[in-house]
């Protein structure tokens, strides 16, 4: 069968605010380098699929301001109003129908634009929640609170991954927060929404990621390893209130489908280098059960034996919503190209890269990749 | 070589400009129940689902995950697509893609809009560039004015026969159960005495704003000829964008360049030589009485300048040698989300022999497009032969 590699991969830096440039700027900016790394010219590339929200861009099909420089003028562009991950699924599915070699995934958000708390609002029920002004903060503490007490977990517990997270984020250039913190920095820091903490909740930023598919062929004639996408699972739950929160049942779909397609049996042991899209803290031990590469994280990580597992630093470092997911595949790409610098995991020839969107991450996406 | 892909059931809601006993999610539930039916489906038989719908509309975000029920999601893989006008054939034609890439065995696409809920001008104002164009031509009627002057100023064409196209559709979308605006006895004189909205536009000339959902459910070709006594297959599928502002394409209507790569493209991929000879029907997403016209000549139906002349000889009419628009097309019919690929569900029923009393006798070969945006376009062939 007919497989799809990653040919390059590009991010911005994640900062709060990205004042100077629009965001078709910013999406020219990592179109451009990325371009320039794979040397290949916008003249060959046929295809491209780009993930955004109009909510946040403040823009009616927003997509149409980035056609231009996504290089779709009388080309085959489409958006997904959804988690980038899933644009990269579609860019897959692009390829593998046979009738495109080059893809062009792109994720844009400036989130700084917008008040992010009215524009998550949009995501509830219109008719009884929405007049409750919930927001996405709001449903993540009901989903952490219910999940600590399912598993007996302490603040405490929940404060190492942010404290884990903002260590790794030191090593990565493109981070908009990390440093040395404590556990009882993490849980001094001002609470969002009880129980959850500003330091194990992503920050509010701005950025963009690209990367280019194409098929196996084409990269191997270009590379001797190329990077190839092995197994791809997409899952979408309950609406939130029509679930129990501490399950993640839609995960362990994703990831049953994508370890099926890429012969994974043991996740634990076959899996090099994970990169987790946890918005908040205790996402990301929900991420580590439903995954099955151990089944109780805090023990993991509290004996240093997590560095694997998003040694970005993730999305408390730094998380413009929709570039999230697919962002997560870039850093797994580097992991396995070997592009990944100061946080490298040494010889990873196995990545997962994780996406969720909705409200307490009702759609997931998990996508694996292999150094061949 | 890509699987070979099919249709195999629609199922459509009656479109209404306000459908006051649903709300969005059951609206969904009553087309994706007819699709089922349609092909004597369970949910069990569909392995991902592909929604369709310009949430800025109604002011959502993932208006997809709060109704999962009412599509039936649970636990499948699914995701929404935005194109503006286009998404419902952006979403057909990402069904096509994922079936053919052999992810998927079985799609359904759903597109889905209750305009009544939201504020449509609203929402299409600021599709325009804030700094360049919002102030001076937002709006979908607007917009249109201008393309439709400069498109009478290129080809000649005249407001009586833009009328023309308005009168065909309301009265086609008479044979159409599902269809919003049904006008048997509607007139050219009655178009062009209509409101004067923007010159050349009068109330009669554009699309209505509607409520309605349409599901459209693609196979694979064992599962296709399983499951459907006469599937439509897909023959060819194309997407082309225009640049975004106006002033980059003046002659906006009168050239379509995205409508002359996509369609070019389309037919290549499908051997057709002479579209108006070789199609049998075609489902256009006209968004203005004027744009039929363009689309007319842009699709190769006639010759440059004589799309005006098309409509006078009666071609296009559902009696005619090749009818564009049976179903009443998006004058009569526009939930925006779900538009475009209404347009796919119509040209597979013409297909499928499906099509009631607004059926083209013996459709073999059938085009599909969506329009949106800033005048990109979406084609799609379908056909009775397998590709």
């Amino acid at each position: 069968m007919r497989r799809v590699a990653i040919l390059g991969a590009v991010q911005t830096r994640f900062e709060a605010r990205k004042a100077s440039l629009a965001y078709n700027e910013l999406v020219y900016g990592v179109v451009r380098e990325l371009l320039d790394r794979t040397g290949v010219s916008m003249r060959e590339i046929e295809s491209m699929v780009t993930a955004s929200q109009d909510a946040y861009d403040g823009k009616t099909i927003s997509g149409m301001a980035i056609n231009e420089v996504v290089g779709a003028y009388l080309k085959s562009e489409a958006k997904v109003a959804a988690d980038g991950l899933q644009a990269l699924l579609y860019g897959v599915a692009r390829i593998l129908s046979g009738e495109f070699d080059l893809t062009l995934v792109v994720a844009h958000c400036k989130e700084s634009e917008g008040d992010p708390s009215m524009i998550t609002g949009l995501m509830f029920d219109p008719f009884v929640q929405r007049p409750l002004r919930l927001d996405e903060d709001v449903a993540a503490a009901l989903q952490a609170r219910r999940y600590c007490r399912q598993r007996g977990l302490a603040p405490e517990d929940v404060a190492l991954v942010s404290v884990k997270a903002h260590r790794q984020g030191l090593k990565n250039p493109y981070a908009q927060r990390a440093g040395e913190f404590t556990v009882a920095d993490v849980l001094a820091s001002p609470l969002v929404v009880d129980p959850i903490h500003e330091l194990e909740a992503a920050p509010r930023s701005d950025g963009a990621c690209a990367l280019l598919l194409a098929s196996e062929e084409r990269a191997r004639a270009l590379t001797e390893h190329p990077v190839v996408i092995v197994g791809i699972g997409n899952c979408t739950d309950a609406y939130w209130t029509e679930r129990d929160l501490a399950d993640a049942r839609a995960l362990q779909e994703a990831a049953r489908r994508a370890y099926a397609m890429a012969g994974i049996r043991e996740p634990a042991r076959e899996i090099d280098v994970v990169e987790v899209s946890a918005r908040y803290a205790h996402e990301e031990l929900m991420a580590i059960e439903a995954l099955g590469l151990h089944p109780s994280p805090v023990e993991l990580i509290a004996e240093g034996r997590a560095e694997f597992i998003t040694p970005s630093g993730g999305p408390l470092c730094g998380n413009p919503p929709t570039v999230s997911g697919l962002v997560r595949a870039v850093e797994a790409y580097w992991q396995l190209s070997g592009e990944a610098g100061a946080h490298q995991i040494e010889g990873a020839r196995t990545a997962v890269a994780h996406g969720a969107g909705g409200i307490c991450g009702q759609s997931q996406t998990v996508v694996i990749l292999r150094r061949e | 070589m890509p699987r070979r892909v099919a249709i195999i059931a629609t199922g459509q809601t009656k479109h209404t400009a306000r459908r006051l006993d649903v709300n969005i999610a059951e609206l969904i539930t009553e087309a994706v129940t007819r699709a089922l039916e349609d092909a004597d489906l369970t949910l069990r038989d569909i392995d991902a689902v592909l929604l369709s719908n310009m949430e800025p509309f109604e002011g959502f975000l993932f208006p997809d995950l709060w109704s999962v029920e009412a599509w039936g999601g649970y636990l499948k893989p699914s995701v929404k697509f935005n194109t503006g006008g286009t998404v419902g054939t952006t979403t057909a034609i990402a069904a096509y893609y994922y079936v053919a890439s052999g992810i998927y065995d079985t799609v359904m696409a759903i597109g889905f809009q209750k305009q009544s809920e939201g504020h449509t001008q609203t929402a299409i104002t600021t599709v325009g560039d804030p700094i360049w164009e919002r102030s001076v031509m937002a709006g979908a009627i607007g917009n249109f004015a201008v393309m439709a002057t400069t498109y009478m100023h290129e080809s000649g064409v005249t407001e009586e026969q833009a009328a023309k196209v308005a009168v065909k559709a309301r009265r086609n979308a008479c044979l159409n159960e599902y269809a919003h605006l049904q006008m048997p006895d509607i007139t050219v004189e009655d178009v062009l005495k209509s409101e004067m909205l923007a010159y050349p536009v009068k109330r009669l000339d554009m699309c209505p704003q509607s409520d309605g959902a349409v599901a459209v459910v693609f196979a694979e070709e064992s599962k296709a000829v399983r499951l459907a006594p006469r599937p439509a297959w897909i023959k060819a599928v194309a997407t082309a964008h225009e640049q975004q502002y106006m002033g980059d394409s003046p002659k906006r209507l009168a050239e379509m360049r995205s409508l002359v790569a996509a369609s070019r493209r389309a037919y290549q991929y499908a051997g057709i030589v002479n579209p108006r000879k070789e199609l049998d029907v075609a489902e256009i997403y006209e968004v203005a009485s004027f744009a039929e016209l363009a689309m007319y000549e842009n699709l190769g139906f006639c010759a440059k300048g004589e799309g005006g002349k098309l409509i006078d000889a009666g071609v296009t009419e559902l009696t005619g040698e090749l009818p564009v628009n049976p179903s009443g097309g998006v004058l009569s019919t526009n939930p925006v989300g779900a538009t475009a690929l209404i347009r796919v569900a119509e040209a597979a029923l013409q297909i499928m022999g499906k099509a009631g009393r607004r059926q083209v006798e013996n459709a073999r070969t059938a085009l599909a497009t969506g329009y949106g945006g800033n005048a990109w376009t979406d084609v799609i062939i379908l056909s009775r032969e397998k590709p």
